[in-house]
């Protein structure tokens, strides 16, 4: 009986050979050798070496290091402001996504590759153009200035900067889904007597949910660890200006490298996590489709 | 009677307000700073700009910029071409890991990109006693500002080449195999010729990041004048120095590259329209 149970229990999955079918192709140990020694020399190995050398901290100096005061309002600044960016871009990104598929306008093409912009900018350029636009004297912050807004150099720039980051991630996520997406459904909710708002909002919306959380996410995970173009226009100031990231090359220049890994480890677990949300929001939006 | 309007088309004033919507925002967060760059640079007359541009420093870091790319690049499309084949052409156990790990570094910092080789070949790192013993520089030298690049964009090439090669499947390959070709011979005559577009919108992203990266290239490069400093550096550092004609010169260069890849891009997606627009 127990070795029925046994069998049962472990199912025909245990006697199924590890490699299912054997490929007729050739090349398989070596294109995996290279491909699993290229990422571990060149990514996992080095990307252990923070988790080792935030490893030498004791518990008590790993928390004043990595949640210290003026961690904890860096970290509340980076999310803070990556969370808002990916939102406003979350309302945009899918005005643009839903122009570019739905719409014929002059300039279109022009349009959907400016789009892609952020990709190919460096985002050291993209940081002093958005510092000198924003400032009290620039091209835009001259007219903020008289309402009494100021835009740059305070967590309002960063969010700027980051509204620019993440632009294509939202737009170039739901674009797809929006084109693949099916007239007919739409045609029957307008047949039925639905209004197209009403279609809009209960028949197209929901339909790009995922893909919309899948855009959201991806643009909050690259705003958290942004970097280059938000030097520039944050101002820095310890307590209420200064990104996450910066913080760690502050305590690099002060070769406090244990402190920078403790806060570097903080960051790669909101990166993990964040992976993990967009690989289970993925997989969850395959069960519709 | 007006004719009757299509179900699914939305009101005219619907499409006007939205596209005008999208013109002004678009044209507030991607045009103006692309313009003010120009402007900026041109600001006191185009000799200046030139001459930013001719100093010396300003050459050296743009040598050392492609000398950075040149490298990169044909390393991740070595890499890229690996990981595609063992990826979509065979089965095996925990592939989905590997494709995850692979995207890892597109979810990690560029600083911690730069950190982490900081703690294994800096000073106190893993092998500082060792390099420093053996007259090898890596952090603050050229080397580390390769190897930051390359992790920054390990993912471009072969997350563009997985699914396109998942997608062609394995027949053509079997074919050739059955026949008699070698591996070899079938990878350059079968395969190649099918990805070869998707490669090139691989390179082109891959290239754009590898000259523009900045955070992780910051942390090792060490800011030397006309020796490890890159393009982007010079500009931070031009900047911060108040020599804003200087750094904006530098800056419109880097913005020619921008604007090229996305007109290359362009043209890839009009001729090829399957290539690209695979990632995520």
């Amino acid at each position: 009986m127990t070795a029925e149970a046994a069998a049962i229990r472990t199912g025909p999955a245990a006697r199924r050979p590890l490699f299912r079918r054997r490929s007729a192709i050739p090349g398989f140990t070596l294109t995996l050798g290279v491909t699993l020694t290229v990422l571990s020399l060149i990514v996992l190995i080095p990307l252990s070496a923070v988790a080792l050398k935030a490893a030498e901290l004791s518990p008590e100096q790993f928390v004043a290091a990595a949640f210290s005061e003026r961690a904890l309002a860096a970290y509340r600044l980076t999310f803070g402001a990556a969370f808002v960016a990916a939102a406003i871009n979350g309302v945009f990104g899918v005005l643009t996504a839903w122009a570019l598929v739905r719409y014929d306008f002059p300039g279109k093409t022009l349009v959907n590759a400016l789009v892609d912009l952020p990709f190919a900018l460096p985002t050291a350029v993209a940081g002093i153009a958005l510092a000198t636009l924003y400032s009290p004297n620039g091209w835009i912050g001259a007219y903020l200035t008289p309402l009494g807004i100021k835009a740059a150099y305070n967590p309002i720039g960063v969010t700027i900067a980051l509204i620019f980051i993440g632009l294509p991630f939202v737009v170039r996520t739901i674009e797809p889904v929006l084109r693949d997406l099916s007239n007919d459904v739409e045609e029957a909710a307008a047949s039925l007597g639905a209004g197209r708002l009403s279609t809009i909002a209960r028949i197209v919306l929901p339909a790009l949910g995922p893909s919309w959380l899948t855009g959201f996410a991806l643009a909050f995970a690259r705003g958290v660890g942004e970097y280059g173009s938000v030097i520039f226009i944050a101002g820095n100031m310890p307590y209420k200006s200064e990104i996450a990231p910066l913080l760690i090359i502050i305590q690099l220049e002060q070769f406090e490298y244990a402190n920078a890994a403790a806060i570097a480890l903080v960051m790669l677990g909101v990166s993990f996590l964040m992976l993990l949300v967009i690989n289970a929001v993925q997989a969850w939006a395959r069960r519709f489709s | 009677m007006a004719a009757p309007r299509l179900s699914t088309e939305d009101p005219a004033w619907a499409k006007a307000l939205i596209i005008t919507l999208v013109l002004v925002f678009l044209g507030l967060v991607l045009v103006l700073p692309l313009a003010a760059v120009f402007a900026e640079a041109l600001r006191k007359g185009l000799q200046p700009a030139l001459d930013a541009i001719a100093n010396p420093d300003a050459i050296a870091a743009v040598k050392l910029t492609l000398l950075t790319a040149a490298i990169t690049v044909p390393f991740n499309v070595v890499f890229g071409l690996c990981a595609a084949w063992a990826v979509a052409k065979h089965e095996f156990p925990g592939k989905s890991l590997l494709i995850t790990l692979i995207d890892l570094p597109f979810s990690v910092s560029p600083v911690v990109a730069g950190l982490i080789y900081v703690l294994v070949f800096g000073l106190q790192g893993w092998f500082g006693d060792h390099l420093v013993d053996n007259g090898v520089r890596i952090i603050f030298a050229v080397p580390g500002i390769v190897l930051a690049t390359i992790f920054v964009t390990f993912p471009f090439i072969a997350r563009e080449l997985i699914p396109l090669m998942q997608e062609q499947g394995t027949s053509e390959e079997e074919a050739a195999v059955s026949m008699g070709a070698s591996g070899l011979y079938t990878f350059w005559r079968v395969t190649t010729p099918n990805v070869r577009w998707g490669l090139l919108y691989g390179v082109l992203l891959c290239n754009a990041r590898a000259m523009g990266e900045f955070g992780a290239v910051s942390v090792v490069s060490g800011h030397i004048r006309g020796l490890t400093n890159t393009m982007p550096l010079h500009v931070e550092i031009l900047y911060n120095e108040y020599d804003f004609v200087g750094a904006f010169a530098v800056a419109a260069l880097l913005c020619l590259l921008a604007i090229v890849t996305l007109v290359l891009k362009t043209a890839l997606e009009v001729a090829q329209p399957g290539a690209g627009r695979r990632g995520h």
